[in-house]
């Protein structure tokens, strides 16, 4: 399966990557290149097969339902680009 | 005059102890290493003042006999793991300027053992890489290179390798996803430990592949990474994926010697492997055979498709795990005036080439219409890996394999190919997809003069039996570091 | 304009509700409304680099009981999947959500109507996921603020099938879905906060018995294309949305143009929806399993202990209140739309059987509800408490005092918190039911009103009226009326 310039404009946008144009002949190939070399798995038979997301089979651990954590709005905040009013800013974002 | 330049872990702590050295001397002496070896690269960031401060703290505590496992050891961090306020740049421009208000872990746990921060060391920009040429912040070398030609150091915890290696540092962690604890370990010369999946807590250090990633020691000798993994290892209630399991003892159990069956597969002695790789290969199996050891062959018929389904794996997880850095709460933010290209602009800047690569592989193989093709099958793939490796562990209690196809490579040489970078990967993937537990231990040195490492693998949460066999290759192999 | 009756519309609903609980789904963080902002935010909650979930085991539970609730299967293997996507108060960059294997499967809920009918709304699915924080774009001009207290915030996801035919259903099925939510405890349906949240899916198709189109044969008995509503915040909005949008796309098939699968927001201001200014292409949200989970797994004991512990049921308990206790279907409504009315109920009648329950409904529902709406008060805060209101019943029943009376009594009870024993004997109150007391007044009053009894005798059947009126004075209306009555009559016939 190759991967041809809109695909790679497609993935990059969802990503939020910018491919300048000069770029995206190269990711085309490169990316291509890579997927179809992964592809050889169509070898395998996994007719049947469960997929497995995690190789451990530990048991999901719970928490219990009380507040111990929060109220640390100065280090939440201290690495913040752009920050007012103990709020995060960003460019106005239009619905 | 004691040695401190060749010193490990273990007669550090002797030293210490027998207060024939100060901690303070310790600290300052590496610092002062580490500052005149900066051609190796291996330190994005020396933590010089603290270091300084806490080896006081030691030294006051070893005075009063107050001493805890690893008091005044100074350590190399990858720098992947989260040091409250030390800068943490996972090698990338998108953390240039990150300082974590929180302590990962697994370094907590060093800490509270009494080691110090020695520094953050160079890796694979967010750990992606077999080499450490993916760095922001410049490639490391692997202290072997001598005269004009650089060799890697491997990757994607190169800076740990090399500060090791080339006596920079006693020890250091890692962290291994696809190798990237072993592979450098074999191509530096020293030992690296990749535990269980599940052993060492993942929180606190950046994410790369969420079913992949463990922490690990990488050390001069198999008793210093005992010793270092019985500190990091533990269950930690805020990492759902650890294991609730007892205290480890590693480093008291390698008094006890086991008779082990060892197994060797055979998918892994293709024709393409070099002389040298299969020498070393039954060298290393005359050595278990001397030990009282029975060598086994076996079956592990999807090696050949473990590198794919690991790629296919980790890039899409990868791809997840590094939307966080949007350039909103922390991190680099190149500015617009629109969100969407305040996205583009900072993670375009922020990122390099294999760490974009990556992200699009993985978000291709999640996308609509691709997912049941691509990711689910390799998640079907990884089943049968897995499967294949239980069914293996019913008959032998390790497996050893060589780490690495090669002995490292020049720098440069493979960069401009995403595939022959990978393919450095074959032996030591196959593993992570599986969760289990391996280990590479230095074996000799090949023609070019360069270090060759060795693997065992182990099953499920077995490194007893993972560093035990480590001991057998390490006392027989007698490797000698041979750097000009 | 296109004949409405022609068309029907096909709604499904998805329905966001915040989970009632301390700490957040993934993280320790409280879960509070209108704090401060980021100041219920943990690391995890900010997507700090190395971050990890853990869930909160109360929020499963509280799950499990919606689910049992909404008489639905409880599925006892779930996953959580990352919904991928960009947004400045999604933090991670994805939200855990869970689309494959959900914790909760098909169920149901009964709705009534105005005609009196009653319909079964199918639910599809009941999944957990987190909320995302806030944005607010209207603080400054080209910036938009970000708080993320919010952020992680547990929420269940409720899909209808697509089985409801009208505004008034869906409305219908919005209220009777919150006031279970509310009931079991899980959601507190707070629409105003936020703390319920509604997406309507709507399509429209032409209805069946119409062969005639002026579009061709392919609009007939097929589904429309579907649109989904946003930013519907009350169940007001949920009528005006659902009008607006019929009208809206039967207009635009009529004229010969195709429905754009979109989605829409619902403007209050002008009960309309428009389509979303931000063109994006649709989104791959690239489901997969999150890693850093492993799969829930829930117990038979686990959900049977939950079950043990529910209460009854809003729609079983309204059946039980009309068998038992026959008591009107409506008044068993209004009973059971607030599980403190039910408990409230309960207490009073399982003090003592033998008190009659249309009594007691009369009391909770007139007298009581009454005085708290005016003074702002809920019941689970009334001043008079559900054993009060029985000792007042009591009195009332054998007699001590007389209904009127008791109104008074009440009145007093709710103003001063003071018990109806107390303000009964301290302003003798007490009914006076000694036949011989009542004969003597009686017979004193009929002494000095000669005239009006002969004006009785001889026909003016109303006076009885006045002279009971004359003895309820005489007594400070303390006679038991009905003794009163009997005496009289007696006295009169001869």
């Amino acid at each position: 399966m190759d991967i041809d310039k809109k695909l790679v404009k497609k993935i990059a946008t969802l990503s939020k990557i910018n491919i300048e144009d000069n770029d995206v002949e190269r990711l085309s190939k490169e990316l291509s290149k890579i997927i179809n070399w992964v592809e050889k798995l169509n070898e395998v038979n996994t007719k049947d097969i469960t997929p497995i997301t995690n190789p451990s089979d530990i048991k999901i651990p719970y928490r219990k339902d009380e507040i111990n954590d929060g109220k640390i709005e100065d280090k939440i905040l201290k690495n913040a680009p752009e920050k007012k009013g103990g709020y995060f800013i960003v460019p106005k974002v239009v619905e | 005059m004691t040695d401190l330049k060749n010193i490990n872990l273990e007669e550090c702590l002797e030293l210490l102890k027998e207060k024939k050295i100060s901690s303070k001397e310790l600290v300052t002496f590496y610092l002062k290493e580490a500052e005149s070896n900066k051609e190796l690269n291996a330190y994005i960031s020396l933590n010089s003042k603290n270091a300084i401060k806490s080896a006081e703290e030691s030294d006051k505590r070893i005075a009063k006999n107050t001493i805890r496992p690893l008091e005044g050891v100074p350590l190399a961090i990858k720098d992947l793991f989260c040091t409250r306020d030390v800068l943490t740049t996972a090698a990338s421009k998108m953390l240039n300027n990150f300082k974590p208000t929180y302590e990962s872990t697994v370094t907590q746990k060093l800490w509270d053992s009494g080691a110090i921060l020695l520094g953050k060391t160079n890796l694979d920009e967010f750990a992606m890489g077999s080499s450490n040429e993916t760095s922001f912040y410049g490639a490391s070398i692997n202290p072997y290179s001598k005269d004009k030609k650089k060799y890697v150091p491997g990757g994607s915890s190169g800076g740990s390798a090399s500060a090791v290696s080339g006596n920079i540092a006693i020890a250091a962690t890692g962290t291994d996803t696809g190798g990237s604890i072993r592979q450098p370990a074999s191509y530096c010369g020293i030992v690296g430990l990749k535990p269980t999946y599940g052993r060492c807590s993942r929180w606190g250090i950046v994410s790369f592949a969420s079913s992949l990633d463990q922490a690990g020691p990488m050390t001069k000798t198999v008793n210093d990474a005992a010793l270092m993994i019985d500190i990091m290892a533990g269950y930690d209630e805020k990492d759902s994926t650890s294991a609730d399991l007892e205290k480890t003892n590693f480093y008291k159990n390698l008094e006890n010697r086991k008779k082990l069956k060892i197994g060797i597969p055979k998918q892994y002695r293709n024709d393409q492997l070099s002389k040298e790789i299969v020498k070393f290969w039954e060298l290393g199996i005359e050595f278990f055979k001397k030990n009282n050891c029975e060598i086994v062959e076996i079956d592990l018929p999807h090696t050949e498709y473990a590198l794919a389904t690991y790629y296919i794996i980790s890039s899409a997880e990868a791809s997840s795990n590094l939307a966080r850095y949007d350039g909103v709460r922390y991190g680099l933010r190149n500015n617009s005036e629109d969100i969407n290209d305040l996205y583009e602009k900072t993670r375009s800047c922020g990122f390099g080439d294999e760490v974009k690569r990556r992200i699009m592989i993985g978000t291709y193989v999640l996308s609509a219409g691709y997912y049941d093709a691509y990711y689910l099958k390799a998640q079907k793939v990884r089943s049968k890996i897995i499967n294949d490796f239980d069914q293996a562990f019913e008959k032998v209690d390790a497996i050893f394999t060589p780490t690495a196809p090669s002995d490292a490579f020049e720098k440069g040489s493979k960069i401009d190919d995403p595939i022959q970078m990978y393919l450095n990967d074959v032996f030591t993937v196959p593993v992570s997809l599986a969760g289990l537990p391996a280990i590479s231990v230095p074996i000799g040195l090949s023609n070019k003069k360069l270090p060759l490492g060795f693997q065992i693998i182990g099953k499920r949460f077995d490194e007893d039996t993972v560093l035990s066999a480590a001991k057998i290759i390490e006392e027989n192999a007698n490797f000698k570091k041979e750097i000009k | 304009m296109q004949n409405l009756k022609d068309w029907e519309t096909i709604i499904g609903l998805e329905v966001h509700a915040q989970i009632v609980s301390k700490s957040k789904l993934f993280s320790g963080a409280s879960t509070d409304f209108g704090s401060v902002p980021n100041t219920q935010v943990s690391l995890v909650d900010a997507a700090m680099p190395g971050m990890l979930p853990v869930i909160n085991k109360y929020c499963v539970e509280q799950a499990i009981k919606t689910g049992l609730g909404l008489n639905a299967q409880i599925n006892k293997r779930s996953i959580f999947d990352r919904k991928n996507y960009f947004y400045p108060d999604l933090p991670q960059g994805y939200q855990i959500s869970q689309f494959t294997q959900p914790i909760v499967g098909k169920g149901s809920i009964e709705i009534d109507l105005k005609d009196g009918s009653s319909k079964k709304i199918g639910i599809t699915r009941l999944h957990l996921e987190q909320d995302a924080g806030k944005s607010i774009h209207d603080l400054e001009p080209n910036k938009s603020y970000i708080d993320l207290n919010r952020s992680g915030v547990a929420l269940m996801e409720i899909v209808s099938e697509p089985d409801i035919r009208s505004a008034e259903e869906a409305q219908e099925y919005v209220k009777k879905l919150r006031s279970i939510l509310k009931y079991i405890g899980t959601c507190d349906g707070n629409m105003e906060e936020g703390s319920l949240r509604c997406d309507v899916n709507i399509s429209v198709k032409k209805k069946k018995f119409q062969s005639r189109s002026l579009l061709g044969e392919n609009i007939l008995g097929e589904l429309g294309t579907r649109c989904e509503i946003k930013n519907v915040n009350s169940i007001k909005s949920i009528g005006q949305a659902i009008d607006y949008e019929f009208k809206r796309q039967v207009e635009v098939i009529s004229s010969g143009k195709e429905i754009d699968q979109e989605t829409r927001l619902f403007d209050e201001k002008k009960s309309e929806t428009r389509s979303m200014r931000s063109k994006e292409e649709a989104h791959d949200y690239r489901y997969f399993p999150d890693p850093d989970l492993p799969p829930l797994e829930i117990t038979d004991n686990w959900i049977n202990e939950i079950k043990r512990n529910l209460p009854e049921l809003p729609d079983f308990k309204k059946e039980k209140l009309i068998n038992q206790h026959k008591i009107s279907s409506y008044e068993a409504s209004i009973l059971v739309s607030d599980k403190n009315n039910v408990d409230f109920f309960d207490k009073i009648i399982n003090e003592n059987k033998k008190r009659n329950p249309k009594n007691i409904v009369n009391w909770i529902i007139g007298d009581l509800f009454s005085l708290l709406n005016k003074n702002n008060l809920e019941i689970k805060n009334s001043p008079i408490k559900a054993e009060d209101l029985g000792e007042l019943i009591d009195f009332i029943e054998d007699s001590t005092i007389s209904g009127k009376i008791a109104k008074n009594v009440f009145e007093e009870m709710f103003e001063t918190n003071k018990k109806a024993k107390e303000i009964i004997e301290k302003k003798g109150l007490k009914q006076i039911t000694n036949t011989n007391e009542i004969k003597s007044i009686v017979e004193n009053i009929l002494t000095n009103n000669k005239d009006k009894v002969e004006e009785y005798k001889s026909g003016k059947e109303k006076l009885f009226g006045y002279f009971v009126g004359q003895v309820m004075q005489e007594t400070k209306g303390a006679a038991n009326p009905g003794l009163v009555n009997e005496i009289l009559k007696k006295k009169l016939a001869n």
